[in-house]
């Protein structure tokens, strides 16, 4: 096994497609002279040239749109956008054409079409940098939503994002890039499972992207205060893996959700309402769930720690779920 | 009659825009029936611009179309009974009830739809054309939009690519003066559609949309130089909508004296009489042909009537390409 950071599996990731299949490419803003706004694509425009390492300019709309025609006619278009809040600017052609071009066909077009970006919060980048809105593309029927945490799923998420027929969207999570980990012998991924990431028998926590890190260091603190948590690792956020919320309820009888997105309309509201659905009567409590403050995320570091979810926050808020 | 044009080509083109209008006709007459529902956008009186430009480009090439594109759809060889057939919402319609009139797809003839968000094929078309040049394929992509797509951030922003990367498309802004119910100058800054796309540094055309000789003429001119690996194009055909901008419309935004003033220049009549004038086409010759178109419509119309609908079992086909994983 090897230390590898999560910047340099999604670089490796990358290297490999673009290797294994001449149809592979990667455009976005800045990822060939730049290196990429997170140096994911360092090193990749000198290997795979201009043609493949695409610089392309700041126009969000047609650069996703761009990818979603070339993947129609028959490429395999990786498209990285700078943070989820420029996505915005692309909304229309990943709503309104990619996830609806096979649909609205009747099957005839296939979209295969992988778009990355950051997201999240943690850096200081104030309001419009720092939002987590992976929940809007959960929404929409028709894409794949993935959050790779783990440095074993950002080597392992690419490839078979880039085997689906239809459209993948990948959040990574902008305070991971710099995550070290041992590398598995086996980091391939199964982009319909959940994963758990740590055993434990009084109550799960589920939670995806750069809220795992603070949910496994919780349950560290749980544990030695005698609370056994589990903790899954959601990491396709559509389609949720249904199978996997409820067999780990069914185990702990307590659930608590960790959402970087703001509580109102969140992913954590997904969540729960699946467990209420398909799991009531397997639970000893109500569940809970730890969110950002409904706030614009601030610049200022205290401020922005105290928007976010934090390890202590989950901590408290495991010990009220389970003593209720 | 352009001298380079065979008679055997005059009257094609006459019978294509006349399959287009018979066929929108008795959509709207279907419309009124209840047998045609949602929105419907006639193409009426802008036949000449899909005729004389589709017959300007060669089956490989792409088209990615608008919401008015049943004509579009037509000429590109997706048979009449299919079209129909989709906007009854049956099975055997082109997109299996799932598009409509807006959404008319056909990947084998390499149709893209049939888009119903105002710009939102342009940077698909780009991609199209993207992927075409990095595979080293020889083919056009064309991509027709109305003059109110011109306002949308996304054409400026699929022109510079475009351009930028010297991309084989064919940028084809049909202007019938209208964004629905807004007038051209109401809606441009800079009313010279040309100048505006002439600003990325591409060639651009002008024709007369009502005139399909003249639209075919200039599409070929521009289509060859995209063709031919000078990057990407822009063409302006200055047409006219006779109808409302859909079945929901009063038309209560324009004159109608300035209607009738489009309506005298109407492209059938007027390239019939011109089809006449050099002695291709006599007064029988034309009957008798719109009889043959009206039986095609007919019989599309009756196809379409037996078709069965699609399963509500089969809802969620299509949704990815793997049965529909949500449940």
């Amino acid at each position: 096994m090897q230390m590898m950071s999560y910047r340099e599996a999604l670089r490796e990731a990358h290297r490999e497609a673009l290797a294994a299949d001449p149809r592979v490419f990667l455009m976005g803003e800045d990822v060939g002279r730049y290196g990429g706004a997170y140096a994911v694509s360092k090193g990749l425009l000198a290997e795979f040239g201009p043609e493949r390492i695409r610089d392309a300019p700041l126009s969000e709309l047609g650069f996703v749109g761009a990818g979603v025609g070339a993947a129609l006619g028959g490429m395999r278009p990786i498209v990285e956008v700078m943070t989820v809040n420029f996505s915005l600017l692309a909304l229309d052609q990943v709503v309104n054409n990619a996830a609806l071009l096979r649909h609205m066909s009747g099957g005839q077009c296939s979209v295969p079409l992988v778009i990355r970006m950051a997201t999240g919060a943690g850096r200081q980048l104030a309001a419009q940098h720092s939002h987590s809105l992976e929940n809007w593309y959960a929404h929409i029927p028709g894409i794949r939503v993935l959050a790779p945490a783990t440095v074993a799923d950002a080597r392992g998420m690419l490839a078979p994002a880039l085997a689906d027929p239809d459209p993948v969207v990948i959040f990574e999570h902008a305070q991971l890039y710099n995550l070290e980990e041992e590398l598995p012998e086996d980091w391939r991924c199964d982009i319909a499972r959940a994963a758990v990431r740590r055993e434990g028998t009084d109550l799960s926590i589920f939670t995806y992207g750069g809220s795992l890190p603070k949910a496994m260091q919780a349950a560290a603190a749980l544990a030695e205060a005698g609370i056994s948590a589990q903790v899954v690792d959601l990491r396709v956020l559509r389609p949720l893996d249904g199978a996997a919320i409820a067999a780990a309820v069914a185990k702990t009888h307590r659930a608590l959700v960790v959402d970087e997105g703001w509580k109102s309309g969140s992913l954590a509201a997904e969540v729960m309402a699946r467990i209420v659905e398909t799991s009531f009567f397997d639970l000893d409590a109500p569940p809970a769930r730890v969110c950002s403050e409904e706030v614009p995320i601030p610049y200022a570091r205290h401020l922005e720690e105290a928007a976010l979810p934090q390890a202590d926050k989950i901590v408290a808020a495991a010990r009220r779920l389970v003593n209720a | 009659m352009n001298a380079t044009l065979s008679p055997e080509l005059g009257l094609t083109l006459l019978t294509d825009m006349l399959r287009i209008r018979r066929m929108e006709e008795k959509c709207a007459e279907l419309y009124g029936e209840g047998k045609i529902r949602g929105f419907l956008h006639l193409y009426i009186g802008e036949e000449a611009c899909a005729t004389g430009a589709l017959h300007a480009l060669e089956a490989q090439d792409n088209l990615v179309a608008t919401y008015r594109e049943h004509g579009h759809a037509l000429l590109r060889g997706v048979p009449m009974a299919t079209i129909m057939a989709e906007m009854f919402g049956k099975a055997t319609g082109c997109c299996r009830g799932r598009g409509g009139s807006m959404h008319l797809f056909d990947a084998s003839r390499r149709l893209y739809g049939g888009n119903a968000i105002v710009g939102g094929g342009l940077p698909l078309a780009v991609g199209l054309a993207l992927a075409d040049k990095m595979q080293g394929v020889a083919r056009v992509t064309a991509c027709v939009f109305g003059e109110g797509a011109m306002a949308e951030g996304a054409f400026h922003e699929a022109m510079n690519l475009a351009a930028l990367w010297r991309l084989p498309v064919l940028f084809c802004c049909e202007n019938n003066l209208y964004a629905m119910g807004t007038a051209l100058e109401r809606s441009e800054s800079q009313t010279d559609l040309c100048a505006k796309a002439a600003s990325y540094g591409l060639p651009t055309g002008r024709a007369d949309g009502m005139e399909v000789e003249a639209v075919l003429t200039a599409t070929r001119g521009l289509a060859a130089r995209v063709r031919a690996g000078e990057g990407p194009a822009f063409l302006e055909l200055q047409t006219y909508r006779f109808r409302a901008h859909s079945m929901f419309d009063p038309d209560l935004y324009r004159d109608k004296a300035e209607v009738e003033k489009w309506k005298a220049r109407g492209p059938i009549q007027s390239y019939s009489a011109r089809l006449k004038a050099a002695g291709h086409l006599t007064e029988e010759a034309f009957l008798a042909l719109d009889a043959r178109v009206a039986e095609e419509v007919a019989a599309a119309v009756a196809e379409a009537e037996a078709a069965p609908l699609e399963p509500v079992a089969d809802l969620l086909r299509d949704v990815h390409t793997e049965a529909a994983p949500c449940k």
